[in-house]
């Protein structure tokens, strides 16, 4: 195996936007808007930290050159990053965070409960285990997503202009590249559209129980996956690998 | 410690002769062991202490979040940003359960942040110190898990029930939290290179000192004390604790390579105790005084998260109020 076999860029992408997604929402720790947030968003980026460890050492050995995850978390650069780009968007206010978590989560969810029936073991184990943890967290978003839009009217606006903004990275989730589709015909990898059709009942039903209105837009932003991304991640990738860059021989 | 300088509210102890029949009954049952609930009777000055204390130590965990998330985006390995994060949600958690000890006495979350963001009330000095480089927490694990799990433990044994089960649940979380920030500098200060040394003495140095302070100012100018103790909601002294955390910590430090900063350090064979330097009391005052290097900023950290989630707050209780109201009007047609 090799980093030729479509199953490395794969787990790549389901690792990075683990780890991704893990950082983006540390950074509430400490200044969520309620103690039990604080709580809440640290277990879920301790689930997802532990995900994309498993995805990535998964990646490392079909690559078979001997990395593990922290060597292909902290020692690639964006362009080498396979995460979608709906995980590396900014923060922007709680609501915005939460509802990009919705917005993953009702993608995760059903592709890991797809993977959990993956004909490679490996890949099948590591799903079952992260579906148990996922199913928590979209329940909890979903819950979010009515209270706040079905909230004050300011909590409604929030979430609107929440998923207005968020709306245009759901699409790379749901459309199926190459990868996707030999994975898919191997029968290690579900259909996508499937998982689109889940996603959009989902979505949809959610978000008429929050009174929130569907964009009507059909544009979409598409890139994360081939390792085109926006200018976030960067950033974000700076900050994460500061210490290993800084100090290569060390161990920690 | 987390509650450090508890005022009491009274100026002397009072004799048996100088309290009242329920005064005399409620310090029979203290002297005994027995546990105070939350709805026995009991003197006024020992639920308010005890909502000083407790909430004091609950802002600390809060407020503690801050310095070490500072590290979370930077953490070297994945495991250490799980570890991290872990330790930081059981702060959390630890805040969320001594707010709720407190609320047994009659006083609200919601007041209790209030004082926390006006600056009524305290939280401890130590977390008013930065976390400039990775070293610095592993070294908060190691001294000020540590140093908190010395006052803790006893107070497992405090008068108090809720307090008292609150302090067995949190002291089983803070020691794990000690090794945990002890074996990364282990690794750091025993596997790893010199530049990473250095980077642990540093952290060392500039923790140590505060990290002593942590256990209050020294007996002779505690003045709330003798109270406390006398209620057991307080049950050993600041200089024996601190005594018993510089014997513990010293071997610690020896053993990583750290050399303490403190050129009078030495062991008493005589006391059988080490001996240290003069603390810096004026700084301990002026950090508890609104005055050391962060605590501006963790204040508007704290304030800002509170004013910035005020819409969300309001949004959660909105909906909850909607749906309540739903369920009646459906109870009503049915
Ligand atoms: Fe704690
Ligand atoms: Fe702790």
């Amino acid at each position: 195996m090799s980093s030729e076999d479509p199953l490395f860029d794969y787990t790549l992408r389901l690792g990075d936007s683990c780890i991704v997604l893990a950082q983006r929402i540390s950074e509430w720790v400490g200044h969520a808007p309620i103690l039990e947030e604080d709580i809440g968003i640290a277990n879920i980026a301790l689930d997802l930290v532990g995900q994309g460890r498993l995805w990535l050492d998964l990646a490392g050995e079909i690559e078979g050159q001997g990395r593990d995850a922290d060597a292909l978390a902290y020692h690639r650069d964006a362009g080498a990053y396979r995460n979608h780009l709906l995980t590396e968007q900014p923060n922007g206010d709680f609501g915005q965070t939460i509802m990009r978590q919705f917005l993953f989560d009702a993608w995760y969810l059903p592709l890991l409960k797809g993977l959990s029936q993956s004909n490679d073991s490996r890949v099948a184990a590591i799903a079952e285990k992260a579906a148990k943890e996922a199913s928590y967290h979209h329940a909890r978003h979903t819950d979010l997503v009515i209270s706040l839009g079905d909230g004050t009217e300011e909590s409604h606006d929030r979430m609107q202009a929440a998923l207005d903004v968020l709306w245009p990275y759901t699409g790379e989730m749901l459309t199926a590249d190459k990868i996707d589709g030999t994975l898919c015909e191997a029968g290690t990898a579900p259909d996508l559209a499937g998982i689109e059709q889940v996603w959009n009942d989902h979505v949809s039903k959610t978000l008429t129980a929050a009174t929130l209105t569907q964009p009507e837009s059909n544009f979409m932003q598409s890139g994360g996956k081939a390792g085109r991304h926006s200018e976030h991640l960067g950033f974000l990738l700076a900050e994460m690998q500061f210490l290993q860059r800084a100090y290569p021989d060390a161990v920690w | 410690m987390y509650a450090q300088m508890v005022k009491t509210d009274t100026t002397s102890v009072k004799t048996r002769e100088e309290m009242s029949a329920e005064e005399r009954a409620f310090q029979d049952r203290v002297d005994a062991d027995i546990k105070i609930e939350a709805k026995d009777w009991m003197p006024e000055n020992y639920r308010k202490t005890l909502i000083r204390q407790i909430s004091q130590h609950a802002h600390s965990e809060i407020v503690g979040q801050l310095p070490e998330a500072n590290w979370l985006t930077r953490a070297p390995t994945l495991e250490r940003k799980a570890i991290l994060l872990a330790k930081i949600q059981d702060e959390a958690g630890h805040g969320l359960y001594l707010y709720c000890a407190a609320e047994t006495l009659g006083v609200s979350r919601d007041e209790l942040t209030e004082q926390l963001l006006t600056g009524k009330a305290k939280y401890s000095s130590i977390f008013n110190y930065p976390t400039l480089t990775w070293a610095d927490v592993g070294t908060i694990g190691w001294l000020v898990d540590g140093a908190a799990i010395m006052n803790q433990v006893p107070l497992q044994r405090c008068s108090f029930g809720p307090y008292s089960r609150a302090m067995i649940r949190v002291c089983k979380e803070e020691s794990f939290h000690q090794r945990q920030g002890y074996d990364a500098l282990m690794k750091m200060c025993l596997k790893g290179t010199a530049a990473q040394k250095a980077m642990c003495q540093d952290a060392f140095n500039r923790w140590w000192w505060p990290s002593l302070m942590m256990f209050g100012p020294p007996d002779k100018e505690s003045v709330h004390s003798a109270q406390s103790m006398a209620w057991k909601i307080k049950l050993n002294s600041n200089d024996e604790l601190r005594q018993k955390f510089v014997d513990q910590t010293v071997p610690q430090a020896e053993y990583l390579g750290l050399e303490i900063p403190d050129p009078n350090l030495s062991w008493n064979e005589e006391r059988g105790h080490y001996d240290f330097g003069e603390i810096d009391w004026s700084e301990l005052f002026s950090v508890v005084r609104g005055d050391g290097p962060c605590n501006r900023e963790r204040l508007a950290a704290r304030r800002k998260a509170w004013d910035d989630g005020a819409w969300f707050r309001e949004g959660l209780m909105a909906h909850a109020e909607k749906k309540s109201a739903r369920k009646d009007t459906q109870k009503n047609a049915a």
